[in-house]
């Protein structure tokens, strides 16, 4: 297959979004080869917990051993296949598979095995193949871990590049710079291709079409009803997601940069949605900051206004309300989301009260926002499954896009479908490269 | 008394589910105080809406603009709209102080859009106040034995 001729100037063709045989592809050179996010380190903390995780379809756990190494393995037996790690996370010694008692240490690697006679001479317990398999690179960036199952490839950082500015301010906005996993996970689906979703989160020219029953709704809200403040967020979301196409084009910027990462910037700031120096918790917790870092620093930190940034292939995350979001494919057209939400330590205990009212309302399975995404995905889904036109037009912006400082290239504003070309760009190394290393 | 009250009570869970069917969004909002609150946790045993994440945790700001959407022109994810078909039955008095009664209900909900039909069930708690015309919902609680489940998008309040 010429995968080259479905990627042109400014237009995909849709069998990308709806051919199994292109999944399959992507399954193998793009997920099995990229460095993929599989979990934070503080859903690891201590030797013996563990997390399951996926890469692409490979369902993975997150573990750390005792000597404090995180490790990423296939969630399989290697004796019959059988998965062995059944609860989503936890805490263990070792992991005793159910089928016949194989046991492996919180490395993956195998410990015991009842009944060993008679086997012939190539079995070997302290051989890789009879462990559970490891991915070859796990790769931690100041916490966020990222996997990959190619055992050769650039480094994280190398990955990552200008990206990994927008993992720091997720880390830079606690004034004791460390963050953890807390308050639950969503977890959503719907029927349309993986990569419909990222396309999404940095779209600046949808949320007045199909954003605008929420919006509606927001924008007549009374005031005066009674709120314990878990509504104020949301509402205040729904109504800036109502801003004029002026505002998205004067105001607001999209960057991209190599490997298909790019984020969306100057979307707002914190004034605008916290009531920065109105609200109590808001004002304690700029005084933790300076306390923690100093005035300039602290002031640094608050001037970044990136919305939501995108590493590609399968993260998205916002650093001003903490919010992470794991892209899963399950098949051409079914997709599965993981979102988390990150506590900042050091900072007022309510404010992850904020954090949590906004999750619902943006991000949750339920959500008055979301869950009409969800249903243009699956609009899409039936749309490029269906034959009829060949291309999906992504060229708003191509005459106009210019280069960033920092090594990326930028939409004039953020209309531009930049950040899509740019994924692309990254997709189409993937799926063309030669001399693949996959273990 | 008691036997009297929960009949009571029963005709307004009955009511409530006939409601929601109707998609009468207005109506049911209606049933709620003026601070009242609707909750669908995400985790099992789940005692707190403010610190960790809900599938619908609404104040009656957050409630009046979920109905306000439920019934605006342009609502993509109600565009075909979702039938459903609500059971309420196993209703049990579990607290009674002041002038709240405090009940515990089994429900069944399917619902059906755009070819796909979904199942959901579970336990529902309704916090009553007596008010003239019969009861204020203070809060609802919807528990779903699949509330951590992977889902498709939910619209429709249960």
């Amino acid at each position: 297959m010429q995968v080259e001729k479905l990627i042109q100037e400014g237009r995909i063709h849709r069998d990308v979004y709806s051919d199994p045989i292109i999944f399959e592809l992507e399954m193998e050179r793009i997920f099995e080869k990229s460095w993929v996010y599989v979990g934070h380190e503080s859903q690891v903390k201590t030797p013996g917990d563990f997390a399951t995780t996926r890469i692409g379809r490979r369902p993975m756990v997150m573990m750390r051993h005792t000597d404090g190494k995180i490790h990423v393995v296939h969630n399989q037996c290697a004796h019959r296949g059988a998965m062995v790690v059944s609860q989503d996370h936890g805490h263990a010694k070792e992991f005793v598979c159910c089928y016949h008692g194989w046991t492996y240490g919180t490395d993956g690697k195998l410990i015991r095995v009842p009944l060993q006679q008679g086997y012939p001479d190539h079995f070997d317990p302290a051989a890789p193949g009879t462990s559970m398999v490891q991915a070859p690179r796990v790769e931690s960036y100041r916490g966020f871990i990222f996997a990959s199952l190619a055992s050769d490839g650039p480094s994280l950082i190398d990955f990552l590049g200008y990206m990994a500015t927008s993992l720091d301010d997720m880390i830079d906005r606690a004034p004791s710079n460390e963050i953890e996993v807390a308050g639950g996970v969503f977890k959503h689906a719907f029927d349309g291709n993986w990569k419909l979703y990222l396309e999404n989160l940095c779209d600046a020219a949808h949320p007045l079409f199909v954003h605008k029953s929420s919006i509606e709704a927001a924008e007549h809200q009374d005031h005066n009803s009674h709120t314990d403040g878990a509504g104020e967020i949301g509402i205040r979301q729904m109504r800036q997601n109502g801003a004029p196409y002026k505002f998205w084009q004067e105001q607001v910027g999209i960057w991209t940069y190599p490997n298909g990462h790019s984020y969306l910037g100057d979307y707002h700031d914190d004034e605008k949605l916290v009531a920065a120096k109105r609200d109590p918790v808001f004002a304690e917790y700029i005084v933790a900051m300076e306390d923690a870092k100093g005035r300039d620093e602290t002031q640094r930190v608050l001037d970044v206004t990136r919305w939501n940034s995108n590493i590609y292939p399968n993260l998205s995350f916002m650093s001003q309300f903490r919010q992470l979001r794991v892209v899963y494919p399950v098949s051409v057209n079914r997709t599965e989301v993981f979102t988390y939400s990150f506590r900042l330590k050091g900072a007022p205990a309510k404010m992850f009260e904020d954090t949590i009212a906004f999750a619902n309302v943006t991000n949750g399975t339920g959500s008055i926002v979301l869950t009409d995404d969800l249903e243009t995905y699956g609009r899409i889904g039936v749309g490029v499954s269906s034959g009829g036109s060949e291309w999906i037009q992504v060229g708003r912006g191509y005459t106009t896009d210019r280069a960033d400082e920092h090594g990326g290239v930028r939409g004039e504003d953020s209309t531009s479908e930049v950040y899509i070309r740019n994924m692309y760009d990254a997709w189409l190394s993937y799926m063309t490269a030669e001399n693949l290393i996959v273990t | 008394m008691t036997t009297h009250v929960l009949t009571q009570i029963e005709n307004f869970l009955i009511q409530e589910a006939k409601i929601l069917d109707e998609r009468r969004w207005d109506d049911w909002l209606d049933l709620f105080a003026e601070d009242g609150w609707y909750w669908v946790p995400i985790e099992e045993g789940q005692t707190d809406p403010k610190n960790t994440v809900s599938l619908m945790y609404d104040d009656r700001q957050l409630l009046e603009t979920r109905v306000r959407r439920l019934t605006a022109g342009t609502l993509h994810a109600q565009t075909p709209i979702s039938r459903t078909s609500r059971i309420v039955t196993n209703a049990t008095l579990e607290e009674q102080a002041d002038d709240t009664q405090i009940v515990r209900s089994k429900f069944q909900m399917i619902e059906y859009r755009r070819d796909k039909q979904r199942i959901f069930g579970g336990t529902q708690w309704h916090a009553l106040e007596k008010a003239r015309d019969g009861f204020l919902l203070k809060w609802k609680k919807v528990e779903l034995v699949n509330c951590d489940s992977m889902m498709d998008g939910l619209t429709i309040p249960f």
